[in-house]
C-alpha cells in the first residue's frame, strides 16, 4: 500500500506540472521579459558558429571556424581588423557589438541536418546565442535555417550552393552571402562557350540529392541556351565512393564534354576516375574532351590534387582576387594561420561582420531589426567587390569566379587560377524566377521569438 | 502495485523521479561558471535523453529478451518521423494524431520487414534487417523525393511549409506543435540564485510517455510473453522439439519494438517538425545497438543510461573549444596552461568521436555488463565498505 | 557488346576490392568466431601506410629563394625532399613516383604486426564474450584507430597517385577487334584486379597445400577436436587474424591511387564487406570472395544508364536487394555452413 501512494503523489506531481506548463505563455527560452530571443543583457553577446567537425567535411568546417574567429577578433578590436578597415559601411568600431565584448559557441553539424539542428539549438537553448552561422552543405542550411526562423534568430548561412536555400526555402530569418548554382551556371556558361565551342555535347553525372538536381539543372539550361546539347544526364548515389561504372560509358554516348555535378568527397573521386580513365587525352567529335566542374573548392581542389590541371569550374571568392578587401583578408588570416583562406573561410569571415554591421546600423540585436538593415544593403570591401544584400530572397549578389586548375602551381595554394570574374549583372535573375520557387516562393514573416 | 513487484515498482518510482526531476539533476552547475559547460539540461537535450532512452528500451525487448540483433531499427525511427511531419503536414500541428500515425506506420513497416527477415537468424537476420534499412534510406534520400513524388524531402528532410493543407489549423493554435493548444516548445524558466532551470512542455509529454513506455516494457519482461521470448534466446532449438513454434513470438517482439522505434520518431518530428534521411541510416541503426550494450542489455534500465551517455557525449563534447578549455586552465601559469589544453585538445570539440571509442572500449573491457554493472558494482563497493570489506574494492579499480 | 564487357571489367575491378575485404573478415569469422567492426579500419590504415611512405619519401629541407614570393609576399620557401638530395633529382623522383608499391613493401610487416597487436592485445579476450560486446568493442576500436588517422591526416581524401608508367589506360576493344575508344580501361585499375588475384590466389594456396594451413582449416572446421589432438591452434589463429589483417591493408594500399584515401574510407566499406561476406555465406572463404565480384558486377550493371532509366533508384539499392533475395533463396548465403553464426 505504501508503495500505493508514493507513485500517486509522483502522479500529482506530473499533473502539477503539466498543469503549470499550460498556464505558461508560449515562449521559446528566453525568459518572458526579454523583448526577443536572447537579447543580450550583460556585457557579452554570443554568436554561435555551427561547423561540420566530424565527418568528410571536417577540414572545410574548420576553415570556417578559423575564420569566425578571426572575425571575432577583428570585432572586438584584436589582431590588424583585417577587413574593419575597408569595408565601406564604417559602423564597427572594434568596440564588439553595440559596445557588448563578442564571445562564441561552437557546435558539430557532422553535416547532417538532424545533427546540425541539435547543435543549433543547443547553442540557443543553452548558450543563449544571438546568431547562427556556418554550415557546409544545402541540407543543413536550409534545415538550420528553419530552425532559425522558427527559434526567432538570425541564420547567416555558410556554403550552401543550392537555389533552395534562397529559393523555394527562403526565410526571412536566413541570410545567404555564398552564391548559388544559378549564379555558376551564368557565369560558366559564356567561358565555356567561347573556350570550347557553342556545339558541344554534354553528359552530365549528378549527385543524387536536391542540391545536386538543382545545379544540373541550371547548368543545363544555360549550356543549352547558348547551342549546346545534354546527352545524358546520370544520378549518382551519395553514398558512392568509386564511379567507374559512371564514368566508363561516357566516351562511347557521344559526348565530348563531361559535366561532374559533385561536391566534396564525391567530386574528388568522380574527377579522379575521370582522369584515370584518360578522358582529357581524348578526342570525341573531332574535339578535345573537356571536363567542366561547376562548383570549385580549394579543399577540393587539394583532395584532386594534379587531377583538375585545366578543369573549369567556378567559385565564390578566391584569395588570388585583387582588391582591397580581399587582401586585408588575406594578410589577416595568412598571418594568423599560416595559409590563405578558403571560400568558405571568407564566406564565414564576411557573414560575421555583415552581420554585427547590421546590428550596429539597426542599433539592436533585435533579429527583426537586424534583417530590415540588411535588406538591400549594400556594400564592399569584404573582398567580393561591389556586393548587393537583395531584399526580396536575402541573397547576396555579385561578381562571380570562373577559375581553372593550374597547370604549373608553384605552391599548394595556387592550384586554382581565376579565368574570369562575371560581373555580377550577367548572373542576376528576377526574385520569382522557376528555378526559385517561382511567384509562391516568400520569405515569410521576420520572427523575434517574443 | 500496477500489476508489479517491490524491486520493479521501485525501479519504475527511481525512473519517474529521476524524469521529472530532470531539468534539476542536469543543471547541477550555476549558469555562468566554467562547469556550465556540462549542463545538460536545456530542452533539447532532454528531449532527447528520453526520446533515445524509449527508442532504447524498445530494441532491448527484441535484442534483449530473444538475441536477434536487428541492424536496421533505424529504419523504424525515420518512417515515424516521416508519418507525423506528414500529419503535420496534412491535419494541423497537433502533436497526438501525428504519435498515433507514426506508432501505426511503424508498426506496419516491422511487420512487413520483421515476417520477412525472421525467417533467418543470426547474422543472417541481421544482414536482412540492415538490408531493409539501407534500401530505406537510399530511397528517402533520393528516389522518394523527385519533384514528382516528393515523399521525404531527401537531403533538407520533410518539414512543413506555408502552403501545405493543414485543415485543421486554426489561427489561434500556435505555429508549432502543440498539444492541444499547449506549444512543445513553451519553456518555463525558473532562475533561483545563480541556477537557472528549464521546464518544457515537450520535455514533459516525452517523459510522460517514456515513463508509460518503460512501464509496458517492465510488464513484458515479465510477463509469460517474456519468458517466451527469453527461451527464444536461451534454446531455440529446444523449443521447436517441444512443440512451440517461436516465430510468432518474435515477430511479436519484432514489431513491438518496432513501435517503440515509431514513437521515438514520432516524438523527434513533434519536438522539431523535420524528419531528416539520415535518421534511417545504419548508422543511427547501429546508435541504438550501441546504447542497448553499453548500457547492459537484456536490463530494463541499461539502455535509457546508454542512451543518455551517447547523446550527452554528442552533444556536450562536441561543443567544448579551445576558448573553453582555456578558460578552465586560466588559474595555471601560461606554460602548463598551454600544455594542458594541448593534452586535452585532441578529446574535445572535433575529437568527440575518439573519446566515445575510447569509452565504448573501456566500458566493454572492464564492464562486460555495460552500464548497469558499473552501477552494480559500485553499489556493491559502498555496501561493502560500509561492512568494512576491503576485498571489493581491488575489484572495481579497473571500472575507473 | 562493348558496353557489357565494360561493366563486367568494371564489376571485376569493384569486386576485387570487396572480396578482399571479405576474404578477410570471413578468415576472422572462420578461424576465431569474431565479428570484427574495425576490419574497414585496417583497410583504411592500409591505405594510410601508403600516404606515410608517400610523406616519408618526401620529407623537405626549406631553402628560400629571394626571387620568388608566396602567398602574402614573403620570400617563397622552396621544399626539396631529401630524396632528391641524396640520389640526385631524376632518381629522387623515380623514387617518390613509385611510392604506391614501394608501400606494398612496408606494409605487409607493418599490417602483420597490427594484426598480431590487435589479437593479442584485445581481441583474445573477447573470444568467449557474446558477439554484441565484440561488435561494441571492435567498433570503438575502429573509431579510434580513424580518429587517431584523422588527427594527423586531416579529413580531406589525399592523392596517392600510382607510378606515371602505369597512368592512363589502355584501349582493350582495339585488342578485341571493337572500334577505338569503345573499351578504354585504366591501366592501374588492371592492376589492381591482377593483385587481388594474385593475393587471393595465394590466401587459397597457403591454406589448402600448406601443412599449416590444412590445420588451421581443421581448426575451423573443428576447434575443439584439433585442440584435444595437442596442437596449439591459438597460436595459428593468431597468425591468420594478422594475415587477414594483412590482406585488407594491402586491399587499402593499391586502392590509394583508384581512389584517394581519406579517414572515413573503412567505415565506407564495412558495412558493404558485411554484406559480401554473409551473402557469400559465414564461414566460407570461396563464398565470401565469389558474393565479392558477384555484388560488383551486379552493382556496376545496375548504375547503367539502362538500368536507371527501367527502374529509378536501382543503383542505389542493388546490392541491398540482392542480398535480400540471396538470403531469402538460400539460407546460408551462397556457400554457408551450417550453424555458423546462426545464434
Amino acid at each position: 500500500m505504501s508503495n500505493n501512494e508514493l507513485t500517486r503523489r509522483g502522479l500529482l506531481r506530473t499533473g502539477a506540472v503539466a498543469g503549470a506548463g499550460v498556464a505558461l505563455p508560449t515562449i521559446f527560452t528566453a525568459s518572458s521579459a526579454a523583448a526577443y530571443t536572447n537579447e543580450p543583457t550583460g556585457g557579452t553577446v554570443t554568436l554561435g558558429f555551427n561547423v561540420p567537425q566530424t565527418g568528410p567535411y571536417a577540414d572545410e568546417g574548420n576553415d570556417e571556424l578559423l575564420a569566425q574567429q578571426l572575425a571575432v577578433e577583428h570585432l572586438n578590436g584584436e589582431g590588424d581588423g583585417g577587413c574593419l578597415n575597408t569595408f565601406t559601411s564604417k559602423a564597427l568600431k572594434g568596440n564588439g557589438i553595440l559596445g557588448k565584448k563578442v564571445t562564441f559557441v561552437t557546435g558539430d553539424t557532422q553535416t547532417k541536418s538532424d545533427a546540425a539542428r541539435a547543435s543549433a539549438k543547443s547553442m540557443i537553448e543553452k548558450d543563449g546565442a544571438i546568431m547562427i552561422n556556418g554550415g557546409s552543405s544545402s541540407g543543413v542550411a536550409v534545415a538550420v535555417q528553419g530552425l532559425c526562423q522558427d527559434a526567432g534568430v538570425i541564420f547567416m548561412a555558410g556554403l550552401t550552393h543550392s537555389n533552395d536555400t534562397t529559393g523555394k526555402d527562403r526565410k526571412k530569418n536566413g541570410f545567404r552571402h555564398f552564391f548559388n548554382a544559378y549564379m555558376s551556371a551564368a557565369a560558366l556558361a559564356p567561358v565555356l562557350s567561347k573556350e570550347m565551342g557553342a556545339d558541344r555535347r554534354a553528359y552530365h553525372l549528378t549527385a543524387d540529392y536536391t542540391w545536386g538536381w538543382t545545379q544540373q539543372e541550371s547548368i543545363a539550361a544555360a549550356t543549352e541556351a547558348m547551342g549546346w546539347e545534354t546527352v545524358n544526364n546520370v544520378l549518382t548515389p551519395l553514398a558512392s565512393t568509386d564511379f567507374s561504372s559512371y564514368i566508363a560509358p561516357v566516351l562511347n554516348s557521344g559526348a565530348d564534354v563531361l559535366v561532374l555535378n559533385h561536391y566534396g568527397g564525391n567530386m574528388v573521386n568522380s574527377l579522379t576516375n575521370a582522369i584515370q580513365f584518360g578522358l582529357l587525352d581524348k578526342v570525341a567529335n573531332g574535339k578535345d574532351f573537356k571536363i567542366v566542374v561547376p562548383l570549385y573548392s580549394e579543399l577540393m581542389a587539394a583532395g584532386a590534387g594534379e587531377n583538375i590541371k585545366g578543369v573549369l569550374g567556378s567559385m565564390n571568392y578566391n584569395w588570388q582576387l585583387d582588391n582591397e578587401g580581399s587582401k586585408a583578408f588575406v594578410k589577416s588570416f595568412g598571418e594568423k594561420y599560416g595559409k590563405p583562406p578558403s571560400n568558405s573561410a571568407q564566406t564565414c569571415y564576411a557573414q560575421v561582420l555583415l552581420y554585427a554591421d547590421a546590428c550596429e546600423r539597426a542599433g539592436t540585436f533585435n533579429p527583426c531589426g537586424v534583417a530590415e538593415a540588411l535588406e538591400g544593403f549594400e556594400f564592399d570591401g569584404l573582398g567580393n567587390g561591389k556586393t548587393l544584400y537583395r531584399a526580396e530572397d536575402h541573397q547576396c549578389f555579385k561578381d562571380v569566379l570562373v577559375v581553372r586548375g593550374a597547370q604549373n602551381p608553384t605552391n599548394a595554394y595556387d592550384t586554382l587560377e581565376i579565368v574570369e570574374v562575371t560581373p555580377v549583372e550577367q548572373v542576376m535573375y528576377a526574385p520569382d524566377h522557376p528555378m526559385f520557387g517561382g511567384a509562391e516562393a516568400s520569405l515569410g514573416e521576420c520572427n523575434s521569438g517574443a | 502495485m500496477l500489476g508489479l513487484d517491490k524491486k520493479d515498482t521501485s525501479l519504475l518510482i527511481i525512473v519517474a523521479i529521476l524524469t521529472l526531476l530532470a531539468p534539476f539533476i542536469l543543471n547541477p552547475f550555476p549558469t555562468g561558471s566554467a562547469m556550465a559547460q556540462f549542463n545538460a539540461g536545456y530542452p533539447d537535450l532532454m528531449q532527447r535523453f528520453v526520446i533515445f532512452g524509449i527508442f532504447a528500451i524498445g530494441f532491448n525487448i527484441l535484442f534483449g529478451l530473444t538475441g536477434y540483433l536487428s541492424f536496421g531499427h533505424a529504419a523504424f525511427l525515420g518512417v515515424g518521423s516521416y508519418s507525423a511531419v506528414w500529419m503535420f503536414k496534412l491535419l494541423s500541428y497537433n502533436v497526438i494524431p501525428a504519435i498515433a500515425l507514426s506508432v501505426v506506420v511503424a508498426a506496419l513497416f516491422s511487420l512487413l520487414i520483421g515476417y520477412v527477415s525472421l525467417r533467418r537468424s543470426g547474422i543472417y537476420f541481421s544482414i536482412l534487417t540492415l538490408a531493409f534499412a539501407q534500401m530505406s534510406f537510399a530511397l528517402a534520400y533520393s528516389v522518394l523525393s523527385n519533384p514528382k513524388f516528393n515523399l521525404t524531402n531527401g537531403e533538407t528532410g520533410l518539414q512543413v511549409y506555408a502552403d501545405d493543407p493543414q485543415i485543421f489549423h486554426r489561427d489561434s493554435l500556435p505555429d508549432m506543435p502543440h498539444l492541444f493548444g499547449l506549444s512543445m516548445r513553451s519553456t518555463y524558466k525558473l532562475d533561483i540564485g545563480a541556477w537557472s532551470f528549464d521546464f518544457n512542455a515537450g520535455y514533459y509529454l516525452c517523459a510522460v510517455i517514456m515513463m508509460v513506455m518503460f512501464y509496458l516494457a517492465i510488464r513484458i519482461f515479465r510477463s509469460p510473453f517474456g519468458m517466451m521470448l527469453r527461451a527464444v534466446k536461451s534454446n531455440q532449438q529446444r523449443m521447436n522439439y517441444t512443440g512451440l513454434n517461436p516465430r510468432p513470438y518474435t515477430l511479436a517482439a519484432f514489431v513491438i519494438s518496432g513501435m517503440y522505434a515509431g514513437l521515438a520518431g514520432g516524438l523527434m518530428a513533434a519536438m522539431d517538425p523535420l524528419a531528416g534521411a539520415e535518421r534511417m541510416q545504419w548508422t543511427a541503426s547501429g546508435e541504438v545497438v550501441l546504447m542497448t550494450i553499453l548500457g547492459g542489455a537484456g536490463t530494463l534500465i541499461g539502455p535509457v543510461l546508454g542512451a543518455g551517455f551517447i547523446k550527452y557525449f554528442e552533444n556536450i563534447f562536441s561543443k567544448i573549444n579551445d576558448n573553453i578549455l582555456h578558460q578552465w586552465f586560466s588559474f595555471l601559469p601560461d606554460g602548463i596552461e598551454d600544455f594542458m589544453v594541448f593534452i586535452v585538445h585532441p578529446f574535445i570539440g572535433k575529437g568527440w568521436h575518439l573519446t566515445l571509442g575510447i569509452l565504448f572500449m573501456l566500458v566493454v573491457i572492464f564492464l562486460p555488463g555495460g552500464l548497469v554493472e558499473g552501477g552494480q558494482r559500485l553499489g556493491k563497493w559502498i555496501r561493502n565498505r560500509g561492512k568494512g570489506a576491503t576485498d571489493a574494492k581491488t575489484k572495481q579499480e579497473p571500472a575507473e | 557488346m562493348d558496353a557489357i564487357i565494360l561493366q563486367i571489367l568494371n564489376g571485376l575491378d569493384k569486386g576485387s576490392a570487396y572480396a578482399l575485404i571479405a576474404l578477410g573478415l570471413t578468415l576472422i569469422f572462420g578461424t576465431l568466431g569474431v565479428v570484427n567492426f574495425a576490419h574497414g579500419a585496417l583497410f583504411m590504415i592500409g591505405a594510410f601506410c601508403a600516404v606515410t611512405v608517400q610523406r616519408l619519401l618526401n620529407l623537405s629541407f626549406q631553402t628560400v629563394d629571394e626571387t620568388q614570393k608566396d602567398f602574402l609576399g614573403n620570400p617563397l620557401k622552396v621544399d626539396t625532399p631529401y630524396v632528391e638530395a641524396w640520389f640526385g633529382p631524376e632518381v629522387g623522383a623515380t623514387i617518390i613516383d613509385w611510392s604506391v608499391p614501394l608501400a606494398v613493401v612496408f606494409a605487409i610487416p607493418i599490417m602483420l604486426a597490427v594484426g598480431y597487436a590487435m589479437e593479442r592485445g584485445l581481441i583474445k579476450h573477447f573470444y568467449k564474450r557474446p558477439h554484441a560486446d565484440q561488435i561494441l568493442v571492435t567498433f570503438g576500436l575502429a573509431i579510434v584507430l580513424q580518429e587517431i588517422i584523422k588527427y594527423f591526416f586531416g579529413a580531406n581524401p589525399i592523392q596517392t597517385p600510382e607510378p606515371s608508367a602505369l597512368k592512363g589506360s589502355l584501349d582493350i576493344g582495339l585488342m578485341l577487334g571493337f572500334d577505338p575508344n569503345a573499351i578504354i580501361y585504366p591501366i592501374w585499375r588492371l592492376v589492381y584486379f591482377a593483385f587481388a588475384a594474385v593475393i587471393i590466389g595465394g590466401v587459397f594456396a597457403f591454406l589448402q597445400f600448406t601443412t599449416f594451413g590444412m590445420v588451421v582449416r581443421a581448426g575451423m572446421a573443428d576447434r575443439e577436436t584439433v585442440g584435444l589432438l595437442g596442437i596449439n591452434i591459438d597460436k595459428r589463429f593468431t597468425i591468420m587474424f594478422g594475415i587477414a589483417a594483412g590482406v585488407a591493408g594491402l586491399a587499402g594500399v593499391m586502392y590509394g591511387p583508384l581512389n584517394p584515401p581519406n579517414y572515413h574510407m573503412g567505415m565506407d566499406f564495412l558495412v558493404l564487406s558485411f554484406v559480401v561476406v554473409v551473402v557469400g555465406g559465414m564461414g566460407s572463404l570461396p563464398g565470401a570472395v565469389a558474393a565479392g565480384f558477384l555484388l560488383g558486377v551486379l552493382e556496376s550493371f545496375a548504375s547503367t544508364t539502362w538500368a536507371t532509366t527501367t527502374i529509378p533508384g536501382i543503383n542505389q539499392i542493388i546490392i541491398y536487394l540482392v542480398a535480400i533475395i540471396i538470403l531469402l533463396t538460400r539460407p546460408r548465403g551462397l556457400m554457408g555452413r551450417k550453424g555458423v553464426m546462426e545464434e
